[in-house]
């Protein structure tokens, strides 16, 4: 198992294209990859399937969220490590 | 026989068979017995299916319609690829013994649901699109037809409640000869496809129209606004008559489309197109538009999940640019306000939209919408004529402030090494009374005008144009808004600026003798109505217009002024009908 935070930055958080783009990368990998997160105000855990966008959207990540990834499968150092890229690049917004 | 009467949405007359546009409603019976091994094998083939029916329609729409449209379809395509959506409908058939049609109704309702109570307008719009993704599986699984058009097989005029994007892409354009909405206005997505298909349309017909039987013959008067069902055999002949008479003259005027617009007396104006993407840049060419009065940006903006980047803006702005070569083309800037929906840029409500921060004000608080698409225009102007135009304008500081900001993009592109084109002019919509009103003072801060009748008209008169109890008041041939664009074009000739108008009335037959007799140097339209325009302004003489303009502008109403110029210039008057 592999876990990893990050605190995602770009202006929409984990919505519209962005929440799409990590979706269509986790999808990529074979492991099962989670995302968790809490809710600012009720700090009430949530966790979403990292291949979904239902998932991840209500999630309900804004700017300024931290979030973990955990994957666990063959790949899971490449998917975390892409994810985190991914979010840290800020989805290539400008 | 039934005549009802609505909005003048797209100007043309038709006759043909009535077809319902109506939305299948999906009856889902219980099953007394569920085999969830074969309830799971149904549901896993209509899923399939699905998908195959959204990848068509993607493709249908990236060829026909927008990329906002095309993207619709696309996050269609990823929530039925959604793992939790999927397993969970797989749990309620395995589980607990659910038809795969239930466990898909339930589930997506659950998400749907989950979606519209988080109170935010981007979650509602994917709630709607989940909604639009189970129907589709659940027609599917009950084999009811995909499309409420599938079962149209002759050309007919659609009758619709009101028509979204979504419909409207997976239309057979080739089978529908006119467009009947009982809701709508004349600003309503049925009306702007119709206008730009170049068919008639007439809009807020009311429920009655939802009646009329499949089959009926109706005849659309799409100009006047007025609908006819089962006509009588002698009305039917009429009306062939005219329509044929309409025809003759259109195609003449085809003939002559990319000759220029000299006048009797041999004076040219310009007539340009009214262009809201690529597609619409290939048919304005072809009806022999010389470049675009109005270039609308908003297709990039609306039914995006985010603000377009500078990138993607340059791409398209070049894209059209190229069509045109070196044929002016005036972009206008962003014209958007809280009554669209545009749930990225989180636009706050507003009580009364058309009166709130919309268009150039909007933009002057948002740099970061505002600035990309600046800097985009001036990047794609290498090698071309582009104009810029600013939109809303009330006062010559919001000029000098849009001016400044369009500077500091081009100093920082300078900076950056981008090269940009030299002499952009710089325009202004005149579409608020108060512009109007100091022409003078703004003809000095611009290189043009362009002079939006449709918000003029709705703005002098204080008459929502999209509500059909005032609609008539919005009427740009009242002899307020005429003499308001006299005062306009005179106040920038005075400067020696020239003057253009890209509302609906520059390319209304009876308006074009009074622009052209009040000195108006540019006429933009939509393209269908290019060829008709050139061929009236050319059997015109624009001296007896300018006689014949000031005599109008003393009448009191449109009724009278539209008589006077029939009865003035008979053969507009046989065009008209």
């Amino acid at each position: 198992m592999r876990e990893e935070k990050v605190v995602v930055n770009n202006k929409v958080g984990l919505h519209a294209r962005p929440a799409s783009l990590f979706v269509q990368e986790a999808a990529k990998y074979q492991s099962e990859i989670n995302v968790h997160c809490q809710d600012p105000e009720t700090k009430e855990d949530r966790d979403a399937n990292a291949k979904s966008i239902l998932g991840i959207l209500t999630l309900g990540v804004f700017q300024g969220t931290e979030i973990t990834i955990t994957a666990n499968g063959p790949d899971e150092n490449e998917a975390v490590k892409a994810l985190v890229a991914l979010v840290n690049d800020g989805f290539g917004e400008e | 026989m039934i005549e009802l009467t609505g909005i003048s949405a797209s100007r043309g007359m038709c006759i043909g068979p009535v077809f319902q546009f109506v939305r299948q409603k999906l009856e889902i019976q219980e099953k007394k017995q569920v085999n969830p091994s074969e309830e799971l094998i149904r549901f896993n083939l209509a899923v399939d299916t699905a998908k195959d029916q959204i990848d068509r329609i993607y493709e249908k729409a990236l060829q026909e319609s927008s990329d906002a449209d095309a993207a619709i379809f696309q996050a269609h395509r990823m929530i039925l690829e959604d793992p939790e959506l999927i397993s969970a409908v797989k749990k309620k058939i395995e589980n607990e013994k659910k038809s795969a049609e239930i466990a898909m109704q339930e589930t997506g309702k659950s998400f749907s649901a989950m979606m519209a109570a988080m109170n935010d307008e981007y979650f509602a719009a994917r709630a709607t699109d989940i909604m639009d993704v189970t129907n589709r599986v659940l027609r599917v699984l009950l084999d009811v037809a995909e499309s409420p058009t599938a079962n149209l097989k002759v050309p007919s005029i659609i009758i619709a409640d009101d028509l979204t994007p979504s419909d409207t892409v997976m239309l057979d354009k080739s089978l529908v000869i006119g467009f009947c909405t009982a809701q709508g206005s004349a600003t309503s997505h049925t009306a702007i496809l119709a206008r730009g298909l170049g068919i008639p349309a007439v809009s807020g017909l009311g429920i009655v129209a939802l009646d009329q039987e499949n089959g009926t013959d109706v005849i659309l008067d799409g100009t006047k606004g007025e609908v006819i069902f089962a006509p009588d055999k002698a009305m039917i002949a009429d009306y062939r008559k005219r329509i044929e008479a309409a025809r003759t003259i259109r195609e003449k005027a085809l003939k002559f489309a990319k000759k220029p617009a000299k006048t009797k007396d041999g004076k040219v104006v310009e007539v340009v197109s009214n262009i809201g993407n690529v597609e619409g840049a290939q048919s304005a060419i072809e009806n022999g538009a010389e470049g675009v009065g109005l270039l609308r940006t908003e297709f990039l903006y609306l039914e995006q999940s985010q603000l377009p980047s500078e990138e993607v803006q340059y791409k398209a702005y070049r894209d059209i640019l190229k069509v045109f070569g070196k044929m002016p083309v005036i972009l206008r800037t962003l014209d958007v306000g809280g009554d669209k929906e545009i749930p990225y840029m989180g636009l706050a409500a507003e009580s009364n939209s058309f009166l709130g921060q919309r268009a150039l004000r909007l933009c002057l608080v948002r740099p970061d919408v505002f600035k990309p698409q600046l800097r985009a225009a001036l990047r794609a102007s290498v090698g071309h004529n582009l104009k810029i135009m600013f939109p809303m304008v009330a006062t010559t500081s919001e000029v000098r402030e849009a001016r400044k900001v369009l500077d500091e993009c081009a100093t920082e592109l300078g900076i950056e090494g981008h090269a940009i084109a030299e002499n952009i002019e710089i325009g202004i919509m005149v579409e608020i009374p108060s512009a109007a009103l100091v022409a003078d003072q703004l003809a000095k801060e611009v290189d043009f005008f362009s002079i939006g009748t449709n918000d003029l008209s709705q703005y002098t008169m204080a008459a929502d144009r999209t509500n059909p109890k005032v609609a008539q008041l919005s009427d740009a041939f009242f002899p307020a808004v005429l003499r308001l664009v006299r005062e306009v074009i005179k106040a920038a000739h005075k400067e020696g600026k020239w003057v253009g108008m890209c509302g609906e009335l520059a390319g209304e037959p009876l308006a074009l003798p009074i622009l052209l007799g009040l000195g108006l140097d540019e006429f933009s339209m939509n393209p269908p109505m290019i060829p008709l325009a050139k061929q009236i302004l050319r059997n015109l003489d624009s001296k007896e217009m300018e006689k014949i303009a000031y005599e109008a502008l003393e009448l009191e109403n449109p009724d009278q002024i539209q008589a006077f110029i029939k009865q003035k210039i008979p053969f507009i008057a046989e065009l008209v009908g």
